[in-house]
């Protein structure tokens, strides 16, 4: 088994090359497309109760909608390839990054804010330095979330043609190898906490009053 | 020279019927150090907040160097004010220098300016500078923090200070210290000090003049001497009688 991985991987480095670039591209436009949608919707939701329930509604919808049926059910809207996938995608990393925020600037303490307006501080100001950076922890505990479960998904997205690891994995699937599946989810699982560690160590170097 | 002047200030929050701060009218000279006295609910803190406009009277003037400042922008009349809170509102995210140097920095100050004032600042209140301005505040003990609160307050050189319960966190010998500090730094300018509190002991060490409230009334504001000799009102009475009676009590130990 072990021979007929390396043997694969000897053959086929490039392709394999391809397909983990290709999967890493499509989750992480994926991720980015959630950040800019979920960041400033949470932020307008944790300014009051009712927007937040009336934003949480769509979200809480598309998340009972397991992703593969998420994928197929773009197909007569986007058609197949990389937009329906990542436009899944998206729709799968939204949700931790919009809640995580709502949280990270309720919890901001009242205090702080009002230590900053004391000493004299326009609203803006407020915003950029006190409840921002206060909130950034738990927004990017969220973006973390995201980006894990699109790295993770993103597997399913050579279901539609979207390419990526996943294709090797479906590949295995149809022929019936092993190897195949296992090259391909090793390294899906070997990405997904590559990124996990990386963005750690970034968020680590960001906030290291913390550390 | 007239710093602040209370006129008929009246606080009454919506649904609720009890004034919280019921006409109250009071003057305080330049360079004075007032503290205001009372227990929780009294209406001293929102007294003190209706000065630098984190909360607009219901009715009243409140009058500072002569300028009526509901015709000033609150974040103006904020700068000219230094603010200090009991929770201190260190920034976490900012080191120590850059919690003193935000306003400044917001001002447009250059860097080797925000740079000596950090500096000056820390001397005065008692911090090696090279030791604690890169320091974050979960770095410091409550007593530094509280330090450094009063130094980002006292940054851009305010000509009065706003300081709301800023001891009341802090250890009883810690409390001492930082009193006996802040006694110094009021000497040392000429700066006008309105100290919030609810320790009676607090407010007639720091206050030259004490101003004595219980919902919502100011019951008497006077020198500490006068109000013991002659308390105007039968809860200042209350309240000296309890504070001797402690006095007893600790003598009664020995």
């Amino acid at each position: 088994m072990i021979a007929a991985m390396a043997d694969y991987i000897g053959r086929n480095y490039i392709q394999i090359l391809e397909q983990l670039l290709t999967h890493l591209g499509i989750s992480l436009l994926a991720l980015l497309t959630a950040c800019i949608i979920g960041i400033p919707l949470g932020y307008f939701a944790s300014r009051s109760t009712n927007s937040e329930r009336l934003l949480s509604i769509p979200f809480q919808v598309l998340r009972v909608v397991p992703s593969l049926a998420l994928l197929v059910l773009l197909i007569p809207v986007m058609g197949t390839g990389v937009a329906p996938a990542v436009t899944a995608l998206t729709v799968l990393a939204v949700p931790p990054i919009f809640l995580n925020t709502i949280v990270g600037f309720r919890e901001v303490p009242e205090f702080m804010v009002e230590s900053g307006v004391g000493i004299g501080m326009t609203e803006q100001q407020v915003l950029r330095q006190v409840r921002i950076p206060l909130a950034l922890p738990m927004i990017l505990s969220g973006v973390r979330t995201g980006m894990v479960e699109a790295i993770a998904s993103a597997a399913l997205a050579a279901k539609i043609g979207a390419g990526g690891l996943g294709e090797l994995i479906f590949t295995g699937l149809g022929l019936n190898r092993a190897d195949l599946l296992l090259i391909g989810g090793v390294l899906v699982a070997v990405l997904s906490v590559g990124c996990g560690v990386l963005f750690d160590w970034m968020t680590r170097k960001l906030l290291k009053y913390k550390y | 020279m007239i710093a602040i002047e209370y006129q008929d200030i009246v606080k009454k929050y919506e649904g609720s019927q009890a004034y919280s701060v019921d006409h109250v009218s009071a003057q305080i000279r330049e360079g004075e150090f007032i503290t205001i006295l009372g227990s929780s609910g009294c209406g001293k803190t929102t007294l003190l907040k209706m000065t630098n406009r984190l909360i607009d009277p219901t009715e009243g003037k409140i009058v500072l160097f002569g300028e009526n400042i509901a015709q000033v922008d609150p974040v103006v009349v904020r700068r000219r004010m230094g603010y200090v809170i009991q929770q201190v509102g260190l920034f976490p995210h900012m080191t120590v220098e850059e919690n003193i140097g935000i306003i400044p920095k917001l001002e447009g100050w250059d860097k080797e300016r925000i740079h000596q004032r950090v500096t000056e600042l820390l001397e005065l209140v008692e911090l090696k500078p090279d030791e604690y301005r890169t320091r974050y505040p979960s770095q410091l003990s409550g007593g530094q923090q509280q330090r450094i609160g009063l130094a980002r307050a006292l940054v851009t050189d305010p000509k009065i200070m706003l300081l709301d319960e800023p001891f009341g966190a802090i250890d009883a010998i810690t409390r001492l210290n930082l009193q006996n500090e802040l006694m110094r730094i009021h000497q040392g300018m000429n700066k006008t000090f309105l100290l919030v509190t609810h320790d009676i002991n607090e407010a007639f060490r720091l206050g030259n003049r004490v101003m004595i409230m219980n919902e919502g009334k100011l019951l008497q504001f006077d020198t500490p001497a006068n109000i013991i000799r002659h308390p105007a009102d039968p809860f200042v009475e209350t309240l000296i009688a309890s504070t001797k009676e402690q006095e007893r009590f600790w003598e009664g130990i020995l």
